[in-house]
């Protein structure tokens, strides 16, 4: 999307389809899903649970069990199909040039090995010439560079010794430790106190700078997607529907479900006037998911579409009124002047007051 | 999940009609939606207290596997007051393990204090056998964060909803189902479906079903601990909504609890901060949100990504706390945030600052409150301490007796500007 004309972005996902066949029938968890990250940029991807967000960065890294996920398109990183790739040269690429790190940092560290160890082996699995006092020495290293105070005594620690913040911060380490070109962070912050969640945004911002990594973050808080995203990828149902650099989309969305996550969200520095305006109704079930647009059965904006298209009919993912690089999935002529008009006065009637930016 | 064949026919799944919160089988229009919704929930400054918690403390004895010694305490909670408003809300917010839930545990009564008061209604709490204490169990209830495991799997919604009436005897055995339903309906769910399992719905309607359970004794407080933040933001707002709506229609007070500021800051007209088992800060939102006194909740509140930096793009400049909580088994002396405090001077190793009233409705525990880059050189408690400005006793200062904290504001305080006692 950033990238210079003629280049590739590092990482170029193409119309990647992810199914997976259960007893109830066949889950379509991402549908034709198409984005790019370049070297030194940020993706945030937003959406609610179940919307593909984990999903299709699992398909980026070859996580899905290959017998019963089937997918389609193709995922291009550094150079390499990913779709169709052989697992012993997928493993190769994994943890090295692609690496990703979970919300879960308990689950994602084995809890009978020390913390150095686990790194240790992550650093030689990919740097086959190196000695054990080598790994070691990188390994605390990396605990040091991600702020864990006395490094070289920490290493020994098992995982249970670390407090949540710290767990997080090591399972950064290990993901940072082969300095990938490509990070994945699912919902890197969730867990943590806002504290914690600060020092480690500020940590993955500075080791992006150092690396000139390409990082994707995803996340349900739009706080964190502003501070850190240079593009954002908005994912119902499988499948975006709004798609464009952060700024323009967090000050212009142009999508009724954006907006609806705009709006359920206070703000900490909000007017008092401004209200949380939930979006109406659960997310789609996606064995049988509704028709035309997949949002039409939430959707209070439907109403101002001619005829019964938005029931019928998917609206393609295409430039709105704001130029090229802004796409969006949705039928509504005039969005943004809707979006003025009736949407911002409620959750932001500070800057009504003040005019618009 | 179920299957199709098991779920009512289409007639059963009519709009429920006067519920406060509608669950939108049909789409509604954006205006409608609107209408449904709260702002900011205000301030009553002159409703009397329902709950007032004086000087409450709970400590966990760790005791040795083997000999079952007790070798230390966890001061979970070490000697907070507040008040809650009738009808109101009070915000308690902070880090992780700071104690939050061990104070609504303790007002639920889940646990006997190992000091202090809650007066509830005139009655303390803290000290009441358990006798005494289950009429009182009914005027205040919980609702839980994870909607998944505080539900029974096993049970109906029905009999979820209507075990609390059942226990308590409050209507008819014959009357319990239709209570029942109404209840359903309040919460904004279908009442036809009393006879479902917790599995066949979604998060956000778990919760409710949490909520209706809560209703069914017309509590007079309740607490809320994480009530949402298991939820997506979208039905985040939906359960917000509806909290706000039975506050309203019902008189209910809420001892909220989250982690998450700005859904605090919406739902609760005042707010105290929490760091390892004390209240640091306490006041009215415009106190905590805008005019913070305290390091603490100023790097809180500095910590929290901001939607509005998308139209200057980057990280806002921040306090970045070095370190981790320390251990509530051995917290440090004076200060407890003196480890990670930008600002620490000598005397917050050697004195516990007082919760001084500041404002009108405002009160802060720190030697040095001030706005954000405004704090004063000297110790403003010196005086009060009966110490030097290290905290060294002073043979000619006379200490302030009073410096015991009360739940409530006083009618005069201690005005930083002006260095003099002000006055409502
Ligand atoms: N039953 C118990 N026995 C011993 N220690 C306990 C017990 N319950 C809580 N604690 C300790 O008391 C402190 C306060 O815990 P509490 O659950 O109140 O924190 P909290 O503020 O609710 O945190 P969170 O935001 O993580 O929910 C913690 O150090 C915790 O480990
Ligand atoms: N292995 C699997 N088998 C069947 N369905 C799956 C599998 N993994 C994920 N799904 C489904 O795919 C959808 C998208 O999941 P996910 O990408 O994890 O959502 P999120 O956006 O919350 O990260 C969900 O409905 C989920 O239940
Ligand atoms: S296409 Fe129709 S239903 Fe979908 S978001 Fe746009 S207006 Fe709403
Ligand atoms: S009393 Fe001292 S250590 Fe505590 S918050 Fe104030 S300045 Fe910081
Ligand atoms: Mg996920
Ligand atoms: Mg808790």
């Amino acid at each position: 999307m950033t990238s210079v004309e003629g280049n590739e972005p590092y990482l170029k996902v193409t119309d990647l389809t992810v199914r997976f066949p259960t007893a109830d029938g066949l889950v379509q968890a991402v549908t034709d899903l198409s984005y790019g990250v370049d070297l030194g940029k940020t993706l945030g991807i937003v959406g609610e649970s179940g919307s593909g967000k984990s999903v299709s960065s699992m398909a980026v890294l070859g996580l899905h069990d290959r017998r019963s996920a089937q997918i389609d398109g193709s995922i291009v990183v550094g150079g390499t199909e990913v779709v169709g790739l052989s697992e012993d040269k997928m493993r190769s690429l994994r943890g090295n040039s692609v690496a990703m790190i979970f919300q879960d940092a308990l689950a994602a560290l084995h809890p009978f090995y020390k913390i150095g160890k686990q790194l240790s082996e992550a650093y030689l699995v990919h740097h086959k010439g190196a000695t054990k006092r080598e790994a070691r020495a990188r390994a605390i290293e990396m605990l040091d560079r991600v702020g864990i105070p006395q490094p070289d005594r920490r290493v020994d620690n098992y995982p249970h010794q670390f407090s949540g913040g710290m767990r997080q911060r090591a399972m950064i380490a290990m993901g940072l430790i082969n300095n990938p070109s490509l990070l994945i962070a699912d919902e890197p912050t969730t867990a943590l106190d806002v504290t914690v969640q600060a020092q480690i945004l500020d940590l993955l911002q500075d080791l992006q700078r150092e690396f000139n990594s390409a990082v994707i973050i995803i996340t349900h808080d739009l706080g964190v997607v502003a501070e850190m995203a240079d593009d954002v990828l908005v994912m119902y149902g499988g499948r975006a529907v709004e798609y464009g650099p952060c700024k323009d989309i967090l000050t212009h969305p142009e999508m009724p479900y954006t907006w609806g996550l705009l709006s359920s969200v206070p703000d900490v520095s909000a007017d008092t006037n401004a209200r949380m305006i939930p979006i109406p109704g659960n997310p789609p079930s996606l064995l049988a998911p509704p028709t035309g647009c997949a949002f039409h059965p939430r959707c209070v904006h439907a109403s101002k579409v001619q005829g019964d298209l938005c029931r019928t009919t998917l609206p393609e993912l295409l430039p709105g009124v704001r130029g090229e690089n802004h796409l969006k999935r949705c039928h509504l002529a005039n969005p943004d002047a809707i979006y003025e008009a009736e949407v911002l006065p409620e959750i932001a009637p500070e800057i009504m007051e003040g005019g618009l930016r | 999940m179920t299957t199709d064949a098991e779920l009512p026919g289409p007639e059963a799944e009519a709009p429920t009609g006067a519920a406060p919160f509608q669950q939108y089988d049909e789409p509604v229009a954006f205006q409608d939606l609107v209408g449904q919704t709260h702002a900011a929930a205000e301030l009553n400054p002159d409703a009397e207290a329902v709950l007032s918690v004086d000087n409450l403390r709970m400590y966990f004895p760790i005791k040795t596997a083997l000999m079952r010694r007790t070798v230390g305490h966890v001061q979970a909670v070490d000697g907070v007051s507040f008040e809650v408003p009738k009808g109101g809300s009070l915000g308690l917010v902070g880090e992780s393990g700071c104690g939050k839930s061990t104070t609504g545990q303790l007002i639920t009564r889940l646990y006997k204090p190992t000091g202090g008061s809650m007066l509830f209604e005139g009655a303390d709490l803290a000290t009441m056998s358990e006798g005494t204490l289950k009429p009182l169990r009914r005027e205040i209830q919980m609702i839980f964060q994870d909607p998944y495991s505080s539900l029974n799997p096993r049970h109906t919604v029905g009999a979820i909803v209507g075990a609390p009436l059942r226990i308590h005897n409050v209507v008819p055995k014959n009357k319990v189902l239709s209570r029942v339903q109404e209840l359903l309906e309040v919460v904004g769910l279908n009442p036809e479906h009393y006879n479902r399992y917790p599995n066949e719905f979604s998060g956000g309607q778990r919760q409710r079903i949490g909520i209706a359970r809560a209703l069914a004794l017309q509590p007079k407080l309740m607490v809320a601990d994480e009530p949402v933040s298991a939820l997506d933001v979208s039905i985040q707002a939906q359960v917000i909504n509806l909290l706000q709506d039975l506050q309203k229609e019902f008189g209910i007070a809420f001892l909220f609890i989250a982690h998450d500021l700005a859904v605090v800051r919406h739902f609760c007209p005042e707010v105290a901060v929490m760091y390892l088992g004390k209240i640091v800060e306490i006041g009215d939102r415009a106190s905590i949100y805008s005019n913070a006194h305290h390091p603490y909740t100023q790097a809180l509140l500095s910590a929290v990504p901001d939607i509005k930096q998308a139209a200057t793009g980057g990280r806002r400049e921040r306090i970045r706390l070095t370190g981790d909580v320390p251990s509530p088994i051995d917290p440090p002396s004076g200060c407890r945030f003196r480890t990670r405090c930008p600002i620490a001077q000598e005397i917050c190793t050697r004195h516990e600052p007082p919760l001084l009233q500041i404002g009108k409705r405002h009160k802060v525990a720190c030697h040095f409150p001030g706005r954000l880059g405004a704090h004063p050189r000297e110790p403003i408690t010196a005086r009060l301490l009966g110490v030097d400005t290290t905290g060294a006793p002073d043979p000619g200062a006379s200490p302030a007796t009073d410096l015991r904290q009360q739940p409530g504001y006083a009618d005069t305080w201690f005005d930083l500007d002006a260095k003099s006692i002000g006055r409502a």
